[in-house]
């Protein structure tokens, strides 16, 4: 709020005297017994808070520590500077709460590794637009960053090079930056596919490719049908759950080529004696079932990519159905809350894909009840992620890109679902991108214009 | 997403530790087949001016050039001791080359780099030895360029180069940047920076696109309320004159010609606070609207600020060149105005606007022709028959009808070219898109040999609605490497796949020297941006 401000202690009081009152103290109130200070935020916290501004002392009531956290963004916004320099609040009454649950942004950190500091300033601005979860796509086909425990070799033979990994310590140091912003970080760990890279230091876990009776030396997705495959993923998935707090995992599942699976000899032998035929969705289903029996076992929910659903895996009750595909996907939340899931929406918040112009209003303009579907179907969908996807980002451009388009969906997420002017939109999105910059964050431009403060460049 | 031999290069790129390429390709490079190479000592590296040089110490634009290069080969590098320690790892055939001599045959050393300089150079490094000769201080810098990305660590961390023998040099005189700081202001700092990776990818000419409708915000000594007026801050969002004076002279440090560009009559509207009467008064019916058009093309007071306006920015801009504008003129309002509806009808122009347009653009020139200096102008001002000079260069951007048929007919018109249509950077899209900005051949229609020697280069263009400073340099490179090379090296120069190894590699050696560039694809660097 203030930045590099200079305030005089005690001072005489102003010349001639000011016509408005002083405002001293922001309380802050914790209504509730489990204030969530000591622990880590979840889909069920609490993030309303009611905010009274007025003399002498403004008051800042929340059940819990997420609410207030929330409020002292909204308090923080609301002060500004007139011409002289003096820091200004109007009298104000707030009463506000998220419209959905779950607001995230999704990094990839293995297409391009992402210094800790990018991540971290990264949630800063999370912050600043209360999103509240990270979730961080940690390793990937091209580069394995994340620096296991209990197989060091993952990322020894995996990340691009010793210094583009994720420490133990880097990993705590992400999860309580981002709690102490009341954000979540939910890790994924996508398989059976989009593990190229975990092949590298863990032998025998990806399927050998073949053609004809030669293996080709190249390989596909994970090996399903072999118990050290399990035997592994118990062992990694106890590391996770411990090494993250959070309730959920994101197991992935998303984008499984059958191509390597249908050239093993062995693979074709299984599907074979499984009964399976040629339907290998049957055995992604059974890889993916399998998985999340091992996640459930450590107490952690999971959420998963659409096709883990459309290929009919078994999933548990509770599984959290993430939909990204942009085709019709108002006809497949339709479907997952149908079946009784609970859904997360990306798919029309692919923030990775840029155009020339104003896209944030497209991202803006999305309503994500509109698919057809009960009350209570409309009740599991939890909310959404913009996601911003490595293949052309680092840190060199990661900021830019993602503020402030990702802001667009944060309102759409956070407020009611009649907030839709643009024009109204614009003039705020436009004012909350030279706060941004104030504050640090190289969020890019809107439209053409000037910030009193610009980006120090 | 992206195509599988691309994915396949990606792996490859992080396989290979890929050689020291320049970027952008040299006309011609031939090493030894033996191999070879020399180790350069950081501490006692020096860059020196040969014997018989028509240059020496007195030379600013290549004692400024030694000093740079000296801290972007070895940055901080702790000098030695003065003898040598001999080292048992070192390969015997592995010389020292402990300096660079300089040799340059044109002893001009303060002036401003120009259409005709000459940007050649040869760079020869041999058995203990390194020479680079040129023309002229220009073809110097080129040359000091591309030892600099010669220059690479082996594994002990010991600075070599490869045996090597380069003759360069560019296939366009006129190879451009396009900033704009009208939409959206860019601090002196981050025109300062582009220019040096301008350097790096041999570009010669800045295109300051300075004012147009947002804001104004270039300081005019003889006219002071138009940037007080028209600036988005008068404070704080303007361009001195010490500014406007560092910018040229960082750039002529580095062989990079300012042209600025005062686009009228159209792209005027932040003109019109601080020049009360120069802009149109649009009506509505009879009576005027309140809102203003172009430039007033029928009043006699129109002209005197033109005149003292470019007399200004002529003695300002050093270089023979401004560009003058000339696009997108809106006739609605003109047409509006019944005052200039009754000038149309005096002139004879009847309903043609161009006519109009015309009319104005022809004193326009007169005066910037009487000021010394020569004009670019937009394609309109060609497309809409304009009565031209006959040294006027016309600068194709549009996309209305496919730009090599534009190109033919300015250039069977007569006049000199330059291509820019391809190349608006400020156009993004999903995906590795410096391809198609690398794939244009910006000879590729049909014309005769003389209509092809009329293309002069070409503008990557860098439009500011959605770009200033926190996301300009991402934006521009490598992307605008793409242009630099077209623009650079032969023609035959092509390959996607070894343009993407050299790119990319070259995008980690920006990294390297501070660059905020972006990946080109998947992949990494050995230092990142923002990292350890």
């Amino acid at each position: 709020m203030f930045g590099q401000s200079r305030w005089r202690k005690r001072s005489r009081g102003p010349l001639g005297g000011r016509a408005e009152p002083e405002l001293l103290q922001l309380q802050v109130v914790i209504e509730s017994q489990h204030s969530g200070c000591h622990s880590y935020p979840h889909l069920g916290s609490s993030e309303a808070y009611h905010l009274t501004v007025t003399e002498p002392v403004a008051v800042l009531k929340a059940d819990e520590v997420w609410g207030a956290l929330r409020g002292l963004e909204t308090f923080s916004q609301l002060v500004h500077e007139d011409d002289f320099g003096s820091f200004l609040v109007n009298e104000s009454e707030i009463d506000d709460f998220p419209r959905f649950a779950h607001r995230g942004i999704l990094l990839d950190t293995s297409r391009h590794y992402l210094p800790v500091k990018s991540i971290l300033t990264n949630l800063d601005a999370m912050a600043f637009n209360k999103f509240n979860v990270l979730h961080w796509h940690i390793v990937d086909d091209q580069s394995f960053p994340y620096q296991s425990i209990y197989f060091p070799e993952l990322s020894d033979k995996g990340a691009y090079s010793y210094n583009h990994i994720y420490t133990p310590s880097d990993v705590r140091l992400v999860i309580e930056y981002a709690r102490l912003r009341g954000i979540r970080v939910i890790p994924e760990f996508d398989t059976p596919g989009h593990t190229q890279s975990w092949g590298k230091g863990q032998k025998d876990l990806l399927t050998p490719c073949y053609n004809g009776e030669q293996p080709t030396g190249s390989f596909g997705p994970v090996n399903p049908i072999l118990n050290t495959t399990y035997d592994f993923m118990t062992q990694f998935f106890k590391e996770i759950s411990s090494v993250f707090p959070d309730a959920y995992i994101h197991l992935g599942g998303d984008e499984v080529n059958f191509d390597c699976w249908k050239s093993n000899p062995n693979v074709k032998e299984f599907m074979k004696k499984q009964g399976f035929g040629i339907d290998y969705a049957k055995l992604e289903s059974y890889y993916i079932q399998k998985i999340l029996d091992i996640v459930s076992s450590y107490n952690k929910g999971y959420i998963v990519w659409q096709e883990v659903f459309d290929n009919k895996a078994q999933l548990k009750p509770d599984t959290v159905v993430q939909v990204w595909m942009e085709n019709n996907y108002a006809h497949e939340l339709s479907s997952v809350t149908g079946a009784g899931f609970t859904a997360i929406l990306a798919a029309p918040w692919y923030l990775d894909y840029i155009s020339y112009g104003q896209d944030w209003k497209k991202y803006y303009s999305v309503e994500p009840l509109n698919f057809p579907g009960s009350e209570k179907q409309k009740k599991l969908l939890i909310g959404g992620e913009a996601c911003l996807w490595g293949e052309f980002v680092d840190a060199t451009n990661l900021t830019p890109r993602l503020w402030p388009r990702a802001s667009a969906v944060g309102e759409r997420l956070w407020s009611s679902s009649n907030v839709t002017d643009l024009e109204d939109a614009y003039k705020r999105l436009t004012n909350h991108r030279c706060r941004m910059l104030r504050r640090g964050i190289a969020a890019e431009p809107v439209f053409v214009g000037y910030c009193a403060h610009e980006a120090r460049g | 997403m992206a195509a599988g031999w691309l994915r396949l290069l990606a792996v490859l790129m992080l396989l290979l530790q890929p050689a020291a390429a320049v970027w952008p390709r040299p006309q011609v490079q031939r090493s030894p087949r033996g191999g070879g190479r020399c180790l350069l000592p950081p501490g006692r590296f020096r860059f020196g001016h040969a014997a018989g040089s028509a240059v020496g110490p007195g030379c600013t634009v290549l004692e400024a050039a030694f000093q740079r290069y000296r801290a972007l080969l070895f940055g901080a590098a702790r000098p030695t001791e003065n003898e040598p320690v001999p080292s048992t790892e070192n390969p015997p055939q592995a010389l020292p080359c402990t300096q660079l001599l300089v040799f340059v045959a044109t002893p001009d050393c303060d002036g401003f780099p120009n259409l005709d300089s000459k940007e050649s150079y040869k760079l020869s490094v041999s058995e203990g030895s390194l020479l680079l000769s040129a023309d002229a201080v220009w073809g110097a810098l080129r040359g000091l360029e591309t030892f600099s990305q010669l220059v690479g660590r082996d594994q002990n961390g010991a600075y070599y180069i490869n045996k090597t023998e380069i003759e360069d040099f560019p296939r366009f005189p006129h190879r451009g940047l396009l900033l704009d700081t009208s939409r959206h202001y860019l601090p002196l700092r981050a025109i300062l920076e582009t220019l040096d990776v301008m350097a790096y990818n041999k570009f010669n000419v800045f295109h300051w696109h300075i004012v147009d409708d947002p804001s104004f915000p270039y300081e005019s000594s003889t006219f002071p309320e138009l940037s007080k007026q028209g600036a988005f801050n008068a404070m704080s969002h303007v361009y001195t004159a010490g500014d406007v004076q560092a910018v040229i002279e960082y750039a002529r440090l580095r062989g990079i010609r300012v042209i600025a560009e005062f686009d009228t009559p159209g792209h005027t509207l932040s003109w019109g606070p601080g020049a009360p009467g120069l802009l149109t008064p649009c009506y509505s019916g009879k009576h005027p609207s309140g809102t203003y058009g172009p430039i007033n093309p029928i009043l006699n007071r129109t002209y005197q600020f033109v005149t003292s306006l470019f007399q200004e920015v002529s003695s300002v801009f050093p270089d023979f060149f401004l560009h003058l504008g000339g696009d997108e003129v809106d006739f609605t309002c003109w047409k509006s105005n019944p005052e200039i509806r009754a000038f149309m009808k005096q002139m004879g122009f009847d309903e043609d606007y161009r006519k109009l347009e015309s009319f104005y653009i022809q004193r326009l020139l007169d005066i910037v022709s009487s000021l010394g200096k020569g004009s670019i102008l937009w394609q309109e001002v060609f497309d809409n028959g304009v009565k031209l000079r006959p040294d006027s260069v016309i600068h194709v951007w549009k996309t209305s009808k496919p730009y090599m048929e534009e190109m033919a007919d300015v250039t069977k018109a007569g006049y000199q070219a330059l291509l820019s249509t391809p190349w608006y950077l400020n156009r993004i899209s999903y995906g590795q898109d410096w391809m198609a900005a690398y794939q244009v051949e910006p000879l590729k229609f049909k014309g005769s040999a003389k209509q092809k020697d009329l293309v002069i280069g070409g503008e990557a263009c860098m439009w500011g609605e959605y770009v200033d400073v926190t996301n300009l340099t991402p934006r521009l490179w490598p992307r605008a490497g793409a242009v630099a090379e077209r623009l650079w090296s032969n023609a035959s120069v092509r390959n996607l796949q070894d343009a993407y190894m050299r790119l990319a590699a070259f995008r980690c050696q920006l990294l390297g020297r501070g660059v905020q560039a972006q990946p080109l694809y998947v992949g990494y660097c050995e230092n990142e941006f923002g990292g350890f």
